[in-house]
This record gives structure tokens, C-alpha cells and sequence, in this order.
């Protein structure tokens, strides 16, 4: 079943167009990149999806009903602008977000002391906000966005303003909700935090959705057929390929004794590119270039 | 718990707790019962007792009791004269002052009064002089009697205090009524709303640039309704200032209470001393009929009616205002910005603030009454026109629902204008804008 599906809609303001008529499909217990350059109508379909704003034609579905604001006590979200009350102290402020989750005030207590708890944060539970770095913040608002053990997570740049720990805490913990079943959706621009993290993604761009497939679907479709070649040698060796590839570099490293040959084929794969190359030269590494996230997200977006 | 219940309790207790509260609370009724009191301290007779040297060239003076507790030295009229005393008093430092009866010519009092000097260190107090003002005109005034071969003690048991009590023509009857009482109350009462209101509807204001500088606003919507979040904030506001009021009622009552007790007792002292002296009979006798008319006033106006309509139209100003100053919160990203959408929200109540003397003339009159009925001056204009009595119960209900009726309609225009302000940030908005938002589906 999908998390969330979404039915033509589109979002159109006073003077430019937000979103066209968008079908997204986000697969349930999958990690779902939301990808785009700024203002390609991410926040809008985040937003959508919240109820937050409604769109101005067709429909969403959450887990295969109509979606309905009962439902918004089953998503959680973390929007990328995001703040606290400043002169109100952390545990109070926790719980007031905590049960306007729908939680009650017992049970909310419990669950903030467990996440204080176990990230070590109990001394914050009577600071105030103002004291509290970026991070720290950020911490809490994790916390509060996963308090009511939503079905569905959505984390808009999660990581901003997070140091590398922090970060792979929060990562870690990510991943851990969704082992327990819930659906994310991470919308960022960390190409390398949506390799490593997302099973499927969707790209938009102004406001249409150009891209979108599991990670592996969409890499795989654009493979260029680049193939790279290490070998021991001061000096580039003349390489002969078979009819259907060509070799369109063949350098020097800047490693002393290593020289680095592309290889070009559509046609042929890497068994069998490098049967005919094994026998000719000192093979440190050989591998297809398969195109970043990041790469297939530039070239995408440039088209 | 209902979303909406969270967040008013939020935004009372945060409030509540807050130092500012507390200061208010204590301070407010403090002010106010100061405002009542001191007054009364002042014109009590509470100054030290003067020490005064009197040369009496006259004999006006010589051989009538003191003033109060005042004293007065007599010096003789032979052996000093204007020049010396002067000196007498600034060598010796016991003395406050000097006062110079010149002797008189042809046995004219008026002469005497005419030239008569109170020379002082400092400040003599301007009862004492009053005191011998009133002493020496009716002593004079006794000369003249004299003169004219009327004997004052005639004079004197002719003498008539007159008090008319004011009463008012209701359908129960009649009832003791106090204009300046009526007046005050109307003033202070529709002064009171036109300060709560725009003290109050501007916290609201305030919340709400707050919420979406800090962005926490992001966070919150994700959960409740920015329509649920809008009321909550209004009516959790709300309660403070009712708090706030009541805590004011509270205190002033018995301030007002002490207060009046304090009054009466040492008007009653000044009664018995008055007939023993005889002395500023017609002031003290005339001061205790002002004061038993305030009280009888004061009992005579339904003051807990008035208590009920002060709080239904200073809730009803509060929300018709405070809606529309949270639209107006939402539509800025800082506080400097809201100036251009304020100046048309104040004007009307301060429009109207100005128009309560207007009103006052004729508290039944078209322009009262129409101003009683338009929302955005109702509270203020029924307050000033309550108190006068005469409204008709039909004019009440009317003023009342269209009140409801107005602050139902600015919630919901400023529900629509806020659920868009507050996610729009950088630009600032026009009142095309907010058009624009409230067109918005």
C-alpha cells in the first residue's frame, strides 16, 4: 500500500504557479527523497500533505483513505523553518507540543523523559530555549516531531545545522522508526544523505515532477556506459578493446606508477569489458561508472 | 484535551506567571486606589501644625480661638510693625510665617482685608489660608452687621443650609442620582475598556509575531488548525484580562470601602468641631451632604449591573479588536512593521474616547445612541451612556448582538487573513495583499 498518494493536484498563488498537477506515490515503510532545487514546490506538497494548505484541485490519500485532519495526528513533520517558544523552558514547551499531538499529559510526560533519557538531555528539561544551541534545538524538535510515534515522518533538512555526531544520531534513530514500520519523507538537498538513506525518491522542479523511481530504478536508467580502469604503469599503455567500446582517456595518475583508462561502451558490460583488458595490463580497479544522485539531480534539473 | 483548551491554558498561564502580571496586579489597583485616597489625605487637614506671628493693628483678630491646631503668637501692634515683625520672624526659626492686619481707617473692615499680608517660610498650605480667609471674612462680616445696628447672632440663627437631593424618575420609582458620580463612572469606565482593550488585543498582536518570527508557528500548524491556534490565543488572553479585572475590582472595592469609612469618620470629627466652634459651619455642612450624596449615589447605580455590562463590553471590544489585531500580527514579520494597519484600528475607539464629554450632555441623544450601536465604538459609548440611566432594554439587546455579530465577523475575516500571513514571510504586505488572502480558498 502507499503511505500517501496523491491525485493530480496542483497549487496555483496570485501570481505564479506553486505546483502542476502532481501524482506522487510514496510506498509505505519506504524512505522517500523528496529532491528539488529551491522553490520547485516541495514545501507546497509538504504542505498539502499536512493540511496545512489545500490544493486547488484533485486529491491526496493517506494509507488508502481520503486524507482528513484526524490523519494529522499520524504524520509527523519537521518543517525546514522551524522555531520554538524562546522564553519558555524546554520540558514545558515539549509538553505542550507533545499533547497538541493528541497526547495526554501522563503519557506525554513519559515519552519526553524516555527520549531526555536516552539522548542525555535531562538537564535541558528546565532551560530555557534562548540557552540552547542550534543543535540542541534541533534535537528537541526531533524528539517532538517523533513524540506521538507517527505512521508517517516527514523531515524537511533534517540535518541543517547539525555537526557529523549529531547528525548520524539522528540518522540512526531514523532509521530505527522505520524499521518499527513508519514511512519517511526526507526532503533535502544532501545528495549523500539520500544515497544512503533513501529506497526511493521523486525530483520536482517548477513545480512538475521530473524524476522518480526507487534509487537503484533511477541510477540504473542512468547508466552512461563509462567504465574506469586503474592499472600499474609509469606510462599509459596502448589498450585494445573490443569493436563495440572505446577508450576516450587514457592518463596518468597524479599517483606515482598508476595510470587511469575511461572506457566508453553501451553495448557491452563489465565481465565483458574486462576479459579483453585483464590480460594486457597490472589491473589495480576496475568499475562502471554509475552516475551520483548528485549528478543525475544537476543533469535533471539543467535539462 | 481539545487542541484549543491546551493553547489557551498555554497563553493564560504564560502570562500570568509572567513578572508583568504581577506587577500590574499589584500596582494597578494601588494606582487607582491612590488615585481615590490620596486626594482625600490631602484635603484632610493632614499638615503640620504652623507656628504664626500675628500683628493685629485692627484687633480683628485678638481674642478669637485658633485655628485648628495651628497657633498664632500676638504681638503688639505698638512695639512692632510691618518691618520689624519680618525681621522677628526669619531671625527666629520656630515661626512659619507672619500674619499683618493693618490698623484700619474709619473702622472700614474691607480696608483691613484689602491689606492684610500672610508673609511665610516655605509653604504655609493653602488650607491655612483659606482658614483665615473664611475667619477673617466672617468676622468682618460681623463688623458690618454691627455697623449697620443688625445684630449677628440674627443673622446667624437665619441662616439655612440647603441640600437638594437629586432623584431620578425610573419605572420602579424614584432613586438619589449624583450627575458628577454618573459622569465619572462613565468616563472611567469607558477609559477602562478603551485601555484594556487596545492593552490586551495588542498582546494578541504580539503572540503572534512572536509565533511566526521564531517560526515555532511552523511547527505548531502541523498539529491544530491555525484556526484553532487563533482562538485559543484570543480567548486564553482573554482570561488574563479578566483576571486582571477582577483582581482591580476586587482590590478597589475595598479600597473604595477603607477609603469611605476613613472619609466619613474624620467628616464627623469636623461636624463636631464645626458646632462647638461655630466656625466654616456652612463648609463642613455642605462637604457632608456632598459625600452622603456620592455614597447614596454609588448605592443608588446598580453598580453590579454595571460590573456585568463593563465586563460583556470590554470582552466584546476585546475580541472584535483583538481578531483584527492578530490579523494585522500575521501580516508582518516584526512588531515596526504593524504601524500602517494600526493607525485606521485606533482611531475608532479613540474617536469615540473623545466624544464621551459629547455624549455625556445628552446621554440619550442620536449621536450616543448611534454610537451605541456600531460595533467598533459600542463599548465605549454604551459604557458612558449606562450609567445616565435610560437606555432602553431594546437599545442594550440591539447594541449587544451587534456587537457579537461584529466580532464574529472580524474572527472570522482575520481567520482568513492569518492562516495565509502567517506562512508568508520578506515580503512586506499591503492592504492589496490582504485582500488578495482573504479571497484566498
Amino acid at each position: 500500500m502507499n503511505a500517501i498518494e496523491s491525485f493530480g493536484i496542483d497549487k496555483q498563488y496570485e501570481n505564479h504557479v506553486a505546483l502542476h498537477p502532481l501524482d506522487i506515490s510514496i510506498p509505505e515503510g519506504s524512505v522517500f527523497g523528496l529532491l528539488g532545487p529551491n522553490g520547485a514546490g516541495k514545501t507546497t506538497l509538504l504542505r498539502i500533505i499536512n493540511q496545512i494548505i489545500s490544493p486547488d484541485n484533485g486529491s491526496v490519500s493517506f494509507y488508502g483513505q481520503n486524507i482528513r485532519s484526524s490523519h494529522s495526528h499520524q504524520i509527523g513533520y519537521l518543517p525546514e523553518e522551524r522555531g520554538l517558544y524562546k522564553k519558555m523552558k524546554v520540558g514545558e514547551q515539549s509538553m505542550y507540543l507533545a499533547q497538541l499531538k493528541g497526547l495526554s499529559r501522563k503519557e506525554s510526560r513519559k515519552r519526553l523523559h524516555w527520549w531526555f533519557k536516552k539522548w542525555e538531555l535531562e538537564t535541558w528539561w528546565d532551560k530555557k530555549v534562548e540557552e540552547l544551541s542550534k543543535g540542541m534545538a534541533q534535537k528537541i524538535q526531533f524528539i517532538i516531531t517523533v513524540i506521538h510515534e507517527p505512521k508517517l515522518l516527514i523531515f524537511d533538512e533534517p540535518f541543517s545545522g547539525l555537526d557529523p555526531v549529531n547528525a548520524a544520531l539522528i540518522r540512526d534513530e531514523m532509521l530505527r522508526i522505520k524499521e518499527e514500520g513508519a514511512t519517511i519523507v526526507l526532503s533535502t538537498h544532501r545528495m549523500e544523505s539520500v544515497e544512503e538513506l533513501c529506497s526511493h525518491i521523486a525530483l520536482l522542479n517548477h513545480g512538475e515532477k521530473i524524476l522518480d523511481g526507487t534509487v537503484n530504478e533511477i541510477r540504473e536508467s542512468h547508466r552512461n556506459g563509462n567504465f574506469r580502469l586503474s592499472y600499474r604503469s609509469n606510462e599509459p599503455i596502448t589498450l585494445s578493446l573490443p569493436e563495440q567500446a572505446e577508450i576516450s582517456q587514457n592518463l596518468r595518475d597524479f599517483n606515482k606508477g598508476i595510470c587511469i583508462a575511461e572506457i566508453q561502451s553501451m553495448k557491452l558490460n563489465s565481465s565483458e569489458i574486462i576479459s579483453v583488458l585483464a590480460p594486457q595490463v597490472d589491473t589495480i580497479r576496475f568499475e562502471e561508472i554509475i552516475p551520483s544522485m548528485n549528478d543525475i539531480f544537476i543533469k535533471s534539473v539543467k535539462k | 484535551m481539545s487542541p484549543f483548551i491546551i493553547i489557551a491554558l498555554r497563553e493564560f498561564t504564560t502570562r500570568v506567571k509572567n513578572k508583568t502580571f504581577l506587577i500590574m496586579s499589584i500596582l494597578g489597583p494601588i494606582g487607582l486606589g491612590a488615585l481615590i485616597v490620596i486626594p482625600s489625605l490631602l484635603s484632610g487637614g493632614d499638615e503640620d501644625p504652623k507656628k504664626l506671628l500675628v500683628v493685629d493693628n485692627s484687633y480683628l483678630l485678638v481674642g478669637t480661638e485658633t485655628i485648628s491646631e495651628h497657633s498664632f503668637q500676638y504681638l503688639n501692634p505698638e512695639e512692632f510693625d510691618e518691618t520689624l515683625a519680618i525681621s522677628a520672624v526669619r531671625e527666629k526659626e520656630i515661626y512659619d510665617g507672619l500674619l499683618f492686619l493693618p490698623p484700619s481707617e474709619n473702622g472700614d473692615p474691607d480696608f483691613i482685608l484689602r491689606n492684610t499680608r500672610l508673609y511665610s517660610k516655605g509653604d504655609i498650605g493653602i488650607d491655612l489660608t483659606r482658614d483665615i480667609e473664611r475667619r477673617l471674612g466672617k468676622l468682618a462680616t460681623e463688623e458690618k452687621l454691627k455697623i449697620n445696628g443688625v445684630d449677628p447672632s440674627i443673622v446667624k440663627n437665619s441662616t439655612t443650609v440647603v441640600n437638594i437631593k437629586n432623584l431620578n424618575l425610573t419605572e420602579n420609582g424614584s432613586e438619589a442620582s449624583s450627575l458628577l458620580l454618573k459622569m465619572a463612572i462613565g468616563f472611567g469606565a469607558s477609559f477602562f475598556i478603551y485601555m484594556f482593550v487596545f492593552l490586551y488585543a495588542a498582546q494578541i498582536m504580539r503572540g503572534v509575531i512572536e509565533e511566526k518570527t521564531s517560526r515555532i508557528i511552523e511547527v505548531i500548524i502541523t498539529s491544530v488548525k491555525p484556526t484553532q491556534l487563533l482562538l485559543g490565543k484570543i480567548i486564553g488572553i482573554a482570561g488574563v484580562g479578566l483576571l486582571q479585572f477582577l483582581i482591580l475590582i476586587t482590590f478597589s472595592t475595598l479600597i473604595y470601602y477603607i477609603a469611605g469609612s476613613l472619609i466619613l469618620e474624620s467628616d464627623i470629627t469636623q461636624i463636631t468641631s464645626a458646632q462647638i466652634s461655630s466656625a466654616g459651619e456652612i463648609k463642613n455642612g455642605g462637604n457632608q451632604g456632598t459625600i452622603n450624596q456620592i455614597i447614596e449615589g454609588i448605592n443608588s447605580l446598580n453598580i453590579a449591573s454595571l460590573i456585568g455590562f463593563f465586563i460583556f463590553y470590554f470582552l466584546g471590544g476585546y475580541l472584535l479588536y483583538g481578531a483584527l489585531f492578530a490579523a494585522v500580527g500575521s501580516a508582518v514579520d516584526a512588531e515596526a512593521d504593524t504601524q500602517q494597519f494600526m493607525i485606521p484600528l485606533t482611531i475608532p475607539l479613540l474617536i469615540t474616547l473623545m466624544l464621551t464629554t459629547t455624549m455625556m450632555q445628552e446621554p440619550n441623544g442620536s449621536l450616543a445612541m448611534w454610537l451605541s450601536f456600531i460595533p467598533f465604538s459600542s463599548p465605549l459609548a454604551m459604557m458612558v451612556r449606562l450609567p445616565f440611566g435610560g437606555v432602553q432594554t431594546w437599545e442594550i439587546v440591539l447594541s449587544m448582538l451587534l456587537l457579537i455579530t461584529g466580532f464574529l465577523g472580524t474572527t472570522w475575516i482575520s481567520a482568513k487573513i492569518y492562516r495565509v500571513g502567517i506562512l508568508t514571510y520578506g515580503k512586506k504586505a499591503s492592504y492589496k495583499d490582504l485582500y488578495k488572502w482573504l479571497r484566498r480558498k
